[in-house]
């Protein structure tokens, strides 16, 4: 294990930022944190990094305690959200700063500099002053400086907020490779669940409170520990309805605009509870009139978003529905729809805690296939 | 749109005239001076029409005043260079002194630092009579008095408040997460405060020190009571030309554009940073 934090509480004043958290990171891993801003996700970096000391709690780096560390000897590298580029050196000479704390060669400096920044794309800059960079090359800079070190561990603090959509996009894709080949443990804070996703081997998960679940991409957006972290990851969100799910002799349901429909029967433990049903609107899915179960939908608006096409209706009851299909396939007659449900996707959360409920044992078998 | 009327702007025009000839009127009057004798100065009526002459300044740089009556030894290019040496020093002290103390303050929040800031800000709050009696005496017991030592350390009053609370304004002004990405990049603070926040402060830093020059240079009352003749500065060497004989105010003139030439100089040259400094300290306090 390359990183390990115990029971970090850090408050400012009289506000508690972080209480009690934990966290390990493995080497080589990328670990996402993933929040929304407040979470206290920059101040966990910053603990790490060591320019906030933790008012609780141990921080170990390769199995040595950090406690009185001092920044410089940690062997990390940081990317800052706002750069924080040195604004009297060139690009050059930003990159080259962890390079110059030890004792090499200008020639061998040079030449990382230059390799850095060819990887990157930036070397048709180097000699520019920051105020002259744009947003991406400054981005690319910083993210220069913090590889140059070669350290072990990489954090990354929202490298992506500040730049515009089309490089956010093409870094996203060129991101993952990156890390792989510089083989750091890296850490990467970001507040775009589609970022986390496609950069975490893991994410956690934080809020007010602290990190709410970890766990790999897939598990978070298949399993998420509660409809919080349902709402926060997928696009369009998760549609959730006030259900109580009924035991009957065809097995567990829940009703729909009065429309029964079959759930895991693992979830029997919940029948007459009070649940929250949370369906991605990718697993709803339009069928023609008169299918069996068919649930009857009043259509309000299309969009096309490139690669999916995401339908907005309504229920009988007046509830709002998202479904989302592959751009291309057919869709709903004008003004009313019907939808049937893929009974394997679905969550039950409990609408009082806002936990998700597992289904037990005997039956998960099925929906552990699906995930 | 354009609203400013003809008439409006000729009124204006003669307004600004208006004040600028009242401040700048007894400066002009000592330009003339400086060229007059002593008999043209105080004729009556005044006229700005006479035989300019050199004398006066002849007479300073000589250090050998001569009149119709008598001659008298001036030290005043002494003076000035008791001024020069005594606000170079005190400045490059108080830099030397106040800069670390500024970061300190603008960095680390320890306890009792707003306190100790204030306190030392405070220093320019009392009038420096205030002081001067303890000081003399505790200057005379100490063999104090009357050295450059002294003086320099007395100026540190003037000084240091000003350096402090200017520089760390700027120190605050720079983001504390461009200091964090240096060390984090394997440097030592002290590295990290020579490459990062002096060169980021330096505007401020200069601004402050050509303040702090200025202030040091026209203090007259310190160096009026703890220093005797040869180490006085110019401010305070004026005095000599009052003398028995009568009031020479021709070198009193000459000797005072003399003074205030470089002052004069270094505020028009940094102008700009003066400004800058001064309103960016203001803001931030």
């Amino acid at each position: 294990m390359t990183l390990a934090l115990e029971n970090i509480v850090k408050a400012f004043k009289k506000d508690v930022v972080l209480d009690g958290v934990s966290l390990s990171v493995d080497s080589g891993e990328t670990l996402v944190l993933f929040g929304p801003s407040g979470a206290g996700k920059t101040v966990l970096l910053r603990l790490i990094a060591g320019v906030i000391e933790p008012d609780e709690g141990t921080i170990t780096i390769q199995g040595r305690d950090m406690d009185g560390v001092e920044p410089e000897d940690r062997g990390i590298g940081m990317a800052f959200q706002n750069f924080a580029l040195f604004p009297h050196m060139d690009a050059t000479q930003n990159i080259a700063a962890p390079l110059t704390a030890r004792n090499m060669s200008k020639s061998a400096i040079t030449e990382t500099v230059n390799r850095i920044a060819r990887m990157l794309k930036i070397e048709h800059v180097l000699h520019h002053k920051p105020k002259e960079l744009s947003n991406g090359q400054k981005q690319r800079t910083a993210l220069a400086r913090a590889l140059a070190g070669e350290p072990d561990i990489l954090l990354l603090d929202d490298p992506l907020r500040n730049v515009d959509a089309k490089l956010r996009f093409e870094m996203r894709l060129e991101l993952p490779r990156l890390l792989k080949d510089q083989n750091a443990t890296v850490i990467y804070v970001t507040q775009d669940y589609k970022e986390a996703m496609a950069l975490g081997d893991r994410i956690a998960v934080m809020n007010a409170h602290g990190i709410e679940q970890t766990g790999t991409p897939s598990e978070i957006y298949l399993a998420p520990a509660n409809i919080e972290i349902a709402r926060l990851f997928g696009d369009p969100v998760i549609n959730l309805l006030d259900v109580i799910p009924e035991q009957t002799e065809g097995g567990m349901r829940i009703t729909l605009s009065g429309v029964p429909v079959p759930i895991d029967g693992g979830y029997g433990e919940v029948a007459g509870r009070a649940c929250i049903v949370g369906i991605r609107p990718e697993a709803l899915r339009f069928v023609a009139e008169g299918t069996a179960d068919a649930i009857p939908l009043t259509i309000e608006t299309e969009t096309p978003l490139n690669e999916k096409t995401v339908t907005l209706g309504l229920t009988k009851n007046g509830r709002e529905i998202m479904v989302s299909r592959p751009a291309g396939t057919p869709g709903p007659a004008e003004g009313t729809g019907f939808i049937a449900i893929d009974a394997t996707h679905v969550h039950l959360f409990d609408r009082a805690t806002g936990n998700r409920i597992v289904p037990t044992e005997r039956h998960t078998a099925r929906s552990q296939g699906a995930a | 749109m354009n609203t400013t009327s003809p008439l409006e702007r000729v009124l204006r025009g003669i307004a600004i005239t208006l004040v600028i000839l009242f401040f700048m009127f007894p400066i002009f009057w000592i330009v003339l001076m400086s060229f007059q004798t002593n008999a043209t100065i105080l004729q009556v009526p005044p006229s700005i029409f006479f035989e300019p002459t050199l004398q006066n300044y002849r007479g300073l740089i000589t250090g050998q005043l001569v009149t119709d009556t008598s001659s008298l030894e001036i030290k005043f290019m002494g003076n000035l260079f008791n001024s020069l040496f005594l606000s170079t020093t005190s400045v490059a002290v108080g830099l030397v002194l106040g800069v670390p103390a500024a970061y300190a303050f603008a960095r680390l929040k320890f306890r009792g630092s707003e306190d100790i800031a204030f306190t030392l800000l405070s220093f320019r709050f009392a009038p420096p009579l205030l002081v001067l009696l303890p000081l003399t005496i505790y200057f005379q017991q100490l063999g104090l008095a009357n050295t450059y030592g002294g003086l320099i350390w007395v100026y540190q009053l003037i000084v240091l408040p000003l350096i402090l609370w200017i520089v760390r304004g700027y120190f605050e002004d720079i983001p504390a997460d461009i200091e964090y990405a240096y060390r984090i990049a394997g440097h030592r603070w002290w590295t990290t405060f020579r490459k990062i926040a002096l060169p980021l402060a330096g505007p401020g830093i200069a601004a402050a020190a050509l303040l702090a020059f200025i202030f040091a240079w026209n203090n007259f009352i310190f160096a009026l009571v703890l220093a005797s003749a040869d180490k006085q500065p110019v401010t305070v060497g004026a005095l000599a030309f009052i003398t028995a004989s009568g009031v020479q105010y021709g070198q009193i003139a000459a000797g005072i554009i003399l003074s205030i030439a470089p002052t004069f100089a270094l505020a028009l040259y940094a102008q700009r940073y003066l400004v800058e400094g001064l309103s960016l300290g203001a803001v931030k306090g």
